[in-house]
């Protein structure tokens, strides 16, 4: 089983398929949701605190917006952790809806510059679109227990 | 401060939630009375919003924000006030507030507010702002008062100064004027001092209003009829002592601690500002210069209005740096006249920079506070905006006087 970093990272269809084809998907819902489940005084539903964008500078400088830090403070432990990654270009917002662009451009960077194993395919538009993506998907995962296979073997 | 009826406040924003400050925004709402609210709008809307609209921006919580914004103009929110807040230093996020702002301004009747945070707001930082917006859409009655009726006090317990005065009829019949100091003895100084001049005693006084920083201190001691901050009560006094109390204006405030830029209409603030993040654009910054140039604070304006800003280099608009500039300047032979003026054109510009993009400058520029009597600052600023600066009478006494105004309204209640 890979640990696969997805994007838009709160997409329950990419966290699904990844799950589904027998990996670990690192997606946004698992973050907020330990926040959630977290005892606090703040929490839940207040469950990202003014320290959570200053965690964010080790992904981005001060000089970045609060909001993309804060993001980065949930997003970035997971990308440390990614040994795959799929990116869904240019998504509808229905099918995961990353709010801040900035943020959004700095993941898609950082995954590139891991050197995992990554797929970045288009957001599919018609239902034989839609059945290429979801067989894309499909390939890659197998290829990634294929290759955690071999490296066993080795 | 007194239950007062709920005032909704529909929130358009990106990033408060992940700059974990949401909770600081509710919590400035719950202390004036008021209740964020979120407008409910479909996915199409979303979807829709930016050919509807003519913006096109990458961050679809920006696309929610304009959505959110054209269901408040369209009527399908019930809401009474708006505030508009993004993450400080995101350029996309700062155009997608001021067309916003523009927007809802000139669409519909919401008074509006907008902000850019960083993680660092707090509670405390937004509750004047949201004082400000809750009153406007709470207090219109109160607003309209053009007239002040009886015998009422005013006092603006500033961070710098406290001011009082004391006013019949129209006319202000008394001042007071102290450093502040302990803000309870400032106040009661202030206020002695401006009912010695009346030649009244205090049982005489037939309400009074309070305002400033110590606002809630002495409005408690004294048992004010009316508390309030200083961005609707200089609005007030800044319209009725410059006689322009029909019509657009705009009133500038550049204060000890923060400045106030407001736009406002017959009266009442539509969109307005406060700055308070650089010491290097306030009255502090025009203190240390009279100081460094010997001179007291009240003959630097006479200095700048002789001297020509462009002769001294300013390298920083920091107030220490900024110092070290001007300090550099004389060493290399600047006059006192030439700094003075550098001085007050670095203030105002920084006034110009970081706040008037912020709100519609509407003429007559209405200039109030101490800082209005340096004369180069309405000079500057004159040259800079290129339109007529008016500083009414009593411009220093602007919150004492919109507070002993607006409590006239409270006689007999």
């Amino acid at each position: 089983m890979v640990k696969v970093f997805i994007y838009p990272s709160n997409s329950l269809i990419l966290s699904d398929l990844v799950d589904r084809f027998g990996h670990e998907p690192l997606a946004m819902m698992q973050e907020i949701g330990k926040k959630i489940r977290t005892a606090g005084l703040d929490s839940p539903p207040i469950n990202i605190t003014p320290e959570d964008p200053k965690l964010g500078l080790k992904y981005a400088a001060v000089e970045v917006p609060s909001g993309v830090r804060g993001r980065m403070s949930l997003l970035g432990p997971l990308l440390e952790e990614a040994e795959a990654g799929i990116i869904v270009r240019e998504p509808d917002i229905a099918f995961g809806c990353m709010g801040c662009a900035r943020t959004n451009e700095l993941i898609n960077f950082l995954v590139r510059a891991k050197k995992v194993p990554l797929l970045e395919l288009d957001y599919p538009n018609t239902e034989d679109e839609a059945k290429i993506f979801v067989h894309k998907i499909r390939e890659f995962l197998d290829g990634l227990s294929g290759a955690q296979s071999g490296k066993g073997d080795e | 401060m007194a239950k007062e009826n709920l005032v909704k406040i529909a929130q358009l924003s990106c990033g408060s939630e992940y700059s974990g400050i949401q909770k600081e925004i509710e919590t400035a709402a719950a202390m004036v009375d008021a209740e964020i609210i979120f407008p409910e709008i479909t996915i199409d809307d979303v979807k829709a919003v930016e050919e509807s609209f003519g913006l096109q921006v990458a961050s679809p919580d920006l696309k929610l924000m304009m959505a959110r914004a054209q269901a408040l103009v369209d009527g399908k929110t019930n809401a009474d006030a708006v505030l508009i807040a993004t993450c400080f230093r995101c350029a996309e996020a700062a155009l997608v507030r001021n067309e916003m702002r523009r927007y809802i301004h000139e669409n519909s009747k919401f008074p509006v507010i907008s902000y850019s945070f960083t993680e660092r707001t707090t509670a405390a930082t937004l509750l004047t702002r949201l004082e400000a917006l809750t009153t406007t859409a709470r207090r219109r009655s109160l607003l309209a008062r053009e007239h002040q009726e009886g015998l009422t006090a005013g006092i603006d317990s500033g961070s710098t100064t406290t001011k009082a005065v004391i006013m019949q009829d129209d006319k202000v019949i008394g001042t007071g004027w102290v450093p502040t100091v302990k803000v309870m003895e400032s106040a009661t100084e202030a206020l002695n001092n401006a009912m010695k001049e009346a030649g009244i005693t205090r049982d005489e006084i037939q309400a009074l209003g309070v305002t400033g920083y110590g606002r809630f201190l002495i409005g408690d001691e004294f048992k004010a009829d009316l508390i309030q901050e200083e961005i609707t009560v200089n609005s007030k006094g800044a319209v009725y002592l410059a006689g322009h109390q029909k019509g657009q204006a705009t009133v500038i405030d550049i204060g000890g601690m923060d400045n106030k830029a407001i736009s406002v209409q017959d009266g009442i603030p539509g969109m307005f500002t406060m700055g308070g993040i650089c010491a290097g654009a306030s009255g502090r910054f025009l203190e240390m210069t009279s100081k460094r140039l010997g001179v007291d604070i009240t003959e630097l304006g006479a200095l700048a209005v002789k001297g020509m800003q462009e002769h001294v280099e300013m390298n920083s608009y920091c107030i220490v740096f900024g110092i070290q500039s001007l300090v550099n300047s004389l060493a290399k032979g600047s006059v006192p006249e030439d700094v003075a003026a550098a001085a007050c054109y670095s203030v105002v510009e920084q006034v110009f920079e970081q706040q008037l993009q912020e709100v519609e400058v509407k003429e007559p520029l209405i200039m109030v506070g101490g800082s209005s009597l340096i004369e180069g600052i309405p000079k500057a600023m004159h040259d800079l905006l290129n339109i007529e600066v008016t500083v009414p009478p009593y411009a220093q006494y602007i919150g004492a006087v919109g507070a002993a105004l607006l409590a006239s309204g409270f006689i007999n209640k």
